[in-house]
């Protein structure tokens, strides 16, 4: 339960930190009349949305903690025997790469009022996703053409999960990414074309880095800190 | 005291939240079904939990009709027990309590207490609801699939769960899992609304620690959920691939049947670990909305400011973190190293420090308060007599050595009833009774909600007071009949016979209450908009119940914090948020 434990710690850094922000040793009872407004004078510019895919991400992000944890408690069982890595993964890596480059860039160009720079961005970011994800089905075409089996082995069993559950997630951002598309067709103004095209660039960011964590555990890279972990809390 | 400007007309700061663009219902499905305002979704919330917690009562009873009467209700059979007693549990503690707190009260108040106009995702918040009440249904469904619903246990304890002896190992372990991934996915939805509205769209003057300690205790278990939820779906997932596909995440190798499964070398302990990193949390995420709607019954039905409103605000927040680090103490008896027990241990004593805290910072509210003993302050009281109770029997289970030999006896069933089962439910009657005037107009029928709360409050003890005597004795939980065991004596079954004639009282006081809601909804007295005389904005609103939007053309204005009552020199007893203090307006400045 280590990943989890290390998770939360980081949440509750950031949850501590704004916190102590917003005057909790403040004595309510004595202050009367309209406050300066403590929501504070960068919090509170935000908008909504970005907040709620903040916390939407601590809330994926502590699902996939979850899975490296029980990843990493359950490959040490005597069973476990770590299966191949298929190569297409170092490609689809790559396309993933280039879809969140795609977003940002879409982003800096609605930043610019680039609204040619927005289409071609958004549009290179999905296709690349989407091939992203054929790549990830023919990335388990390959093992279960080999004999890997979901069922097969423990390990087998995780690379599965976690690679469809990632590529679940994806799948929803493409939803999301395709309504920002149909806004910017019906031509909505380039405010809030801004702000949706900035928060897919976000989930895109932020699902890479899943990515590049969870290929990090299943080529076996980070065994050797999650044996060092282990031997910190032992 | 610090020197804050006081308000001028110019001084007033500009609106800061934006006006939210709100959806118009144009058609009575809108309006009423496919709603997407926070107070309607509140109300589907509301009565979806409790009819489905109704079933759960009818499943209590069934189980108490076999343990106080062994051998006299035939139709009752030990696969039909454990059935009943896990659906029970699932049931109470997440499709009602969970669903009931943060989406009926969470969704009532939560705009309404900060100054709000909705939530504000309000599609989102819709859709919530909708994949709630699927999970309901799907859960609802397993009573009717063949081999009925799963007989695990709540906990759904692999390798039982999904094996051949457990009853509902065909269909209704798959439909149980699949009800909770549904559950957890809709309410992620919800949670999202309730935490960023929380953050967001507070109006003008309302900062945190003006915050009334409901939205305090109701946000900071949105929270904890959205981070503990993840677990369970976890969990969930992976144990449904044990059971479709046959991966062996958490099965080990087994024989079963005289046969070799193909499960081989899973951990039945990741599972444990899974479930109750989710399973501890939930515990205050049930526990923290119940303390916070407590400390408002408290304070408006006392007429008293709550005690030490900062130490409260700390107390919730210390106990939210630190409920992430005491799950293993569920687990003493699953072999795991001695060590983990002590840490665990040490870690669940200390969070009974800022829970006691909270206790008696509500205790010392009360004193030399002008109590009132209206019926949501009954329950107020009772909640804090019986969660004391059940968190003393707490402090005896959180320690290695006294829980091993009290695990899985009764004595572990009254503790956690009496914690997590009677006192939220105290709650949520003693809110219900408080907010049912602004959610109806009307006044729910004092006459009936006494005899519901003495009945009830008296009922529960005598069945739960009795159990850990049971419990002491060595009566094990779990069983469909305890039959003619050495160690425990006669008396046992008498007591048993008392407890369960108890439980069917209090059940039938259940449908009073729900005749009340009914009744009182057409014959009630007119409230008003502020029958309690309470200071927080809900109480503020230009109409009762809130219209769409809640707030007339302008969003209210927050001076002061939630509790001001009693204030010498003030007029009335109370002196609502929204009010400007005295002369400021004939001045215009600062005095």
């Amino acid at each position: 339960m280590s990943a989890i434990i290390l998770f939360m710690a980081g949440i509750a850094a950031i949850a501590g930190w704004w916190l102590s922000q917003q005057r909790l040793a403040s004595k309510p009872w004595l202050e009367e009349g309209v406050l300066a407004d403590f929501r504070g004078d960068n919090a509170s510019s935000l908008p909504a949305a970005k907040i709620g895919l903040g916390v939407f991400l601590a809330v994926v992000g502590s699902l996939f903690a979850l899975f490296i944890s029980a990843y990493s408690m359950r490959m040490n069982m005597v069973d476990w025997r770590a299966l191949p890595v298929p190569g297409l993964l170092w490609f689809n890596t790559g396309v993933l790469v280039t879809s969140s480059i795609a977003l940002q860039w879409a982003y800096i160009a609605a930043r610019r009022n680039d609204m040619d720079g927005v289409i071609i961005g958004l549009c290179a970011g999905g296709a690349s996703a989407v091939i992203f994800l054929i790549g990830q089905l023919l990335a388990w075409r390959q093992l279960s053409l080999a004999g890997y089996f979901v069922a097969s082995n423990p390990a087998n069993s995780f690379f599965y999960l976690i690679t469809a559950v990632h590529g679940l997630h994806l799948m929803g951002g493409l939803v999301a990414l395709g309504k920002t598309t149909a806004k910017v067709w019906r031509g909505v103004e380039m405010v809030q074309v801004r702000l949706s095209v900035e928060l897919c660039a976000i989930y895109w960011h932020f699902l890479l880095l899943v990515w590049l964590v969870l290929l990090g555990l299943l080529t076996g890279w980070t065994d050797d800190f999650i044996d060092i972990c282990r031997q910190l809390l032992s | 005291m610090v020197d804050i400007p006081f308000d001028t007309v110019a001084g007033i700061p500009p609106a800061e939240v934006g006006e939210v663009e709100l959806y118009h219902p144009k058609s009575w499905w809108t309006r009423y079904v496919f709603s997407q305002d926070a107070k309607v979704i509140a109300i589907q919330y509301s009565i979806t939990a409790l009819s489905i917690g109704m079933v759960a009562l009818v499943l209590s009873w069934l189980m108490r009709l076999q343990l106080g009467f062994p051998g006299t209700f035939s139709f009752i059979d030990p696969n039909q027990y454990l059935q009943f007693i896990t659906m029970h549990g699932m049931i109470m503690v997440i499709y009602l309590l969970t669903a009931l707190f943060l989406g009926g009260f969470g969704n009532y108040l939560i705009p309404l207490m900060v100054g709000a106009r909705d939530m504000v995702f309000p599609y989102v918040n819709m859709l919530s609801y909708w994949v709630y009440l699927l999970a309901v249904v799907v859960l609802a469904s397993t009573f009717f699939v063949p081999g009925g619903p799963t007989g695990a246990g709540w906990t759904l304890y692999p390798p039982q769960a999904i094996l051949s002896g457990t009853p509902g190992q065909d269909w209704g372990i798959i439909f149980m899992l699949a009800s909770l991934i549904l559950f957890i996915i809709g309410f992620t939805m919800g949670g999202l609304n309730y935490v960023v509205t929380v953050l967001q769209a507070r109006t003008r003057g309302m900062t945190l620690m003006r915050l009334p300690l409901t939205v305090w205790g109701i946000f900071t278990a949105t929270v904890m959920a959205l981070l503990a939820f993840p677990a369970l779906f976890v969990a969930s997932v992976m144990l449904l691939l044990d059971r479709i596909l046959g991966t062996s995440f958490f099965m080990p190798t087994l024989v079963e049947m005289g046969q070799l499964t193909k499960y081989g070398g899973g951990s039945p302990i990741l599972f444990q670990h899974l479930f109750w990193f989710f399973g501890h949390p939930e515990v205050y995420i049930v526990a923290l909305p119940a303390f916070g709607i407590i400390s408002d019954l408290i304070s408006v039905h006392a007429r008293k400011n709550i005690f030490g409103y900062r130490m409260m605000v700390w107390a919730i927040v210390a106990i939210g973190a630190l409920s992430f680090v005491v799950w293993a103490h569920h687990m003493y008896v699953s072999g795991m190293h001695p060590y983990f027990g002590y840490f665990f241990a040490t870690t669940t004593l200390i969070i009974a420090i800022p829970t006691a805290i909270k206790v008696y910072n509500w205790v010392l509210t009360l004193w030399r308060g002008d109590i009132h003993l209206t019926v949501p302050m009954l329950f107020a009281l009772a909640f804090i007599i019986t969660f004391v109770n059940g968190g003393l029997t707490g402090l005896f289970l959180g320690n290695v050595v006294v829980d091993v030999p009290l695990s899985d006896t009764m004595f572990v069933v009254a503790h956690f009833h009496m914690v997590m089962g009677i006192a939220p439910i105290m709650a949520v009657f003693g809110g219900i009774y408080h907010w049912y005037p602004k959610v109806t107009g009307r006044m729910l029928n004092e006459t009936l909600g006494r005899f519901h709360f003495w009945v009830s409050f008296l009922g529960a003890y005598a069945i739960f007071f009795p159990m850990h005597y049971l419990g002491l004795l060595g009566v094990p939980r779990r069983y469909h009949d305890i039959g003619e065991t050495a160690f425990i004596p006669a008396s046992a079954h008498d007591l048993n016979a008392f407890m369960s004639v108890a439980a069917l009282i209090v059940g039938f006081a259940q449908l009073v209450f729900l005749f009340n809601l009914i009744w009182s909804l057409f014959k009630g007295k007119e409230a008003g908009g502020n029958p309690w005389g309470g200071a927080s904005l809900e109480w503020q609103t230009p109409q009762t119940p809130p219209g769409h939007g809640n707030w007339g053309k302008d969003l209210p204005l927050v001076y002061r914090w939630a509790y001001d009552y009693s204030v010498p020199g003030a007029i009335r007893d109370f002196v609502p948020q929204n009010e400007p203090p005295a002369g400021s307006l004939a001045q215009g400045a600062h005095p």
